[in-house]
């Protein structure tokens, strides 16, 4: 496959950046879309020239590195997939594909397709956690869980943190990544001590961060890579008005 | 800070205002279109009239219209705050952004039918709220029955209850959803209630300019 890549060009977090388009001969359907990358680049840096950064790490789909906007989606064409489970099998010879990093004021650019994500670390500090000491593992069915909550808890925290929510949302609203994480909590007997204090303070470090408000257009669910469900953003919005009251 | 206020100005705090000001919004399209229905018996716009009047007159509903438009302009200006702060949030655009593939038209159109149905209500209001209250006009009825003789006006008000149903396929379900209430369990029962209010409502009122229009409304009218 031969393929045009219009990829986002940025030296650090002050510069203007621009896109660049790069010719990406011998293309296998098979590859990976980091694979191509990575083939796009050994070319860079032969002809000498600086590689496209990334953010890239596992390679399968649950670390929650990679990520980009390819052709207007976050993390490309196709459903619950991140960039590096994306194939090339999913483009046709003589496409061109415009690739750019996630757009939102919480997650400057810092070179080419990385971006800062350290807001949502931020967010996570400000309460993703049960501050006390579990000690080791309880013993079976001490702690009683509904299998049915369990699912809907462990659903959420399939969340990898990838932040395709944040990009694919037109109001860069980070309410997946956060509901996830509250909910997950919220659904289990661990979490019920800290319930309030928890998404209180996590909502006013996502506000902090000034991630925008959730206009309900359920983009973030679309482009989840793990099909997070809107219904945990719901669950957030319920867990903060009561807190409140 | 106030606990009020720090909700009120917090990012879910504001959807729930917009939800809250929404519905009861909502909820007050269906007083206003049952007294409409009213237009259509023909009475000479008797009982529309008498309807308006018992409305002008009632010293309660006076202050419930002050609340009403408090209401109007809270979502309004709740709304603009919303979109202001939203449009910061993404400073530097995509080059692509194909958000048509991951979300509904109605979604994506809230700002624009927003300022739509602002429009609509300025001129509605203008048309029939000014007069009745601040012109001493006490036929109604036959300002509506002449009012949509005109044809300008009859396909005006079409198209602005095609938009706010529009504005509704969204906004209602989206407020369920920002309250908290769209589980799994209430999904159905609200998609179900939420077509009332976007198509059974606005095909209600879009019946009272058609009627008059194509049957007729008081002689009144064509005297006047």
């Amino acid at each position: 496959m031969k393929l045009t890549l219009k990829v986002w060009r940025q030296n650090n977090k002050n510069d203007e950046g621009r896109f660049v388009d790069y010719a990406a001969k011998d293309v296998s359907p098979d590859m990976s879309f980091l694979e191509m990358l990575d083939v796009v680049n050994i070319d860079l840096v032969k002809k000498g020239e600086t590689p496209i950064v990334f953010d890239h790490d596992c390679r399968e789909g649950i670390c929650g590195s990679c990520g980009m906007m390819i052709n207007g989606r976050a993390h490309g064409p196709g459903r619950g997939i991140a960039t590096c489970q994306l194939h090339m099998r999913s483009f046709n010879d003589g496409d061109e594909i415009t690739i750019e990093p996630w757009r939102a004021k919480a997650f400057p650019v810092l070179k080419d397709l990385m971006v800062d994500r350290t807001s949502f670390e931020r967010i996570m500090r400000a309460g993703g956690y049960t501050s006390a000491k579990t000690g080791g593992i309880p013993d079976g069915n001490t702690i009683l869980i509904p299998k049915p909550v369990a699912d809907e808890a462990f659903d959420a925290a399939a969340c990898i943190g990838c932040g395709a929510c944040v990009a694919a949302c037109p109001n860069s609203s980070a309410m997946l990544f956060v509901g996830a994480k509250v909910s997950q909590l919220a659904l289990l007997p661990q979490g019920q001590a800290e319930r309030e204090t928890r998404v209180t303070r996590m909502v006013a470090q996502m506000d902090e961060e000034k991630f925008g408000s959730c206009s309900n257009t359920y983009a973030c669910e679309a482009e989840c890579p793990k099909g997070i469900s809107v219904t945990h953003i719901a669950r957030l919005n319920r867990e903060f008005v009561s807190a409140q009251f | 800070m106030n606990p009020f206020f720090r909700f009120i100005n917090s990012s879910v705090g504001k959807k729930v205002l917009m939800s809250l000001t929404g519905i009861f919004l909502a909820i007050f399209l269906i007083e206003h279109l049952a007294g409409n229905l009213l237009l259509l018996k023909n009475d000479n716009g008797e009982a529309f009239n008498g309807f308006a009047k018992f409305m002008g007159g009632n010293p309660v509903v006076r202050i419930l219209e002050v609340g009403l438009l408090s209401l109007v302009l809270l979502h309004i200006f709740n709304g603009t705050r919303l979109w202001l702060g939203n449009r910061s949030a993404r400073d530097k655009g995509y080059g692509a952004y194909r958000l048509d593939e991951n979300t509904t038209l109605q979604s994506r159109m809230m700002k624009i039918s927003a300022a739509l149905v602002f429009v609509f209500l300025t001129v509605h209001m203008k048309k029939f709220w000014v007069p009745a209250r601040f012109q001493g006009e006490h036929d109604i009825a036959s300002l509506v029955y002449y009012t949509f003789q005109q044809p300008f006006y009859v396909i005006f008000y079409l198209a602005a209850f095609f938009i706010l149903g529009y504005h509704l396929r969204h906004g209602f379900q989206s407020a369920f959803q920002t309250m908290g209430f769209r589980t799994k369990r209430y999904q159905s029962l609200i998609e179900f209630v939420a077509v009332l209010f976007w198509l059974v409502l606005p095909l209600g009122f879009a019946v009272i300019p058609l009627y008059i229009y194509f049957f007729g409304g008081s002689p009144v009218a064509v005297v006047q």
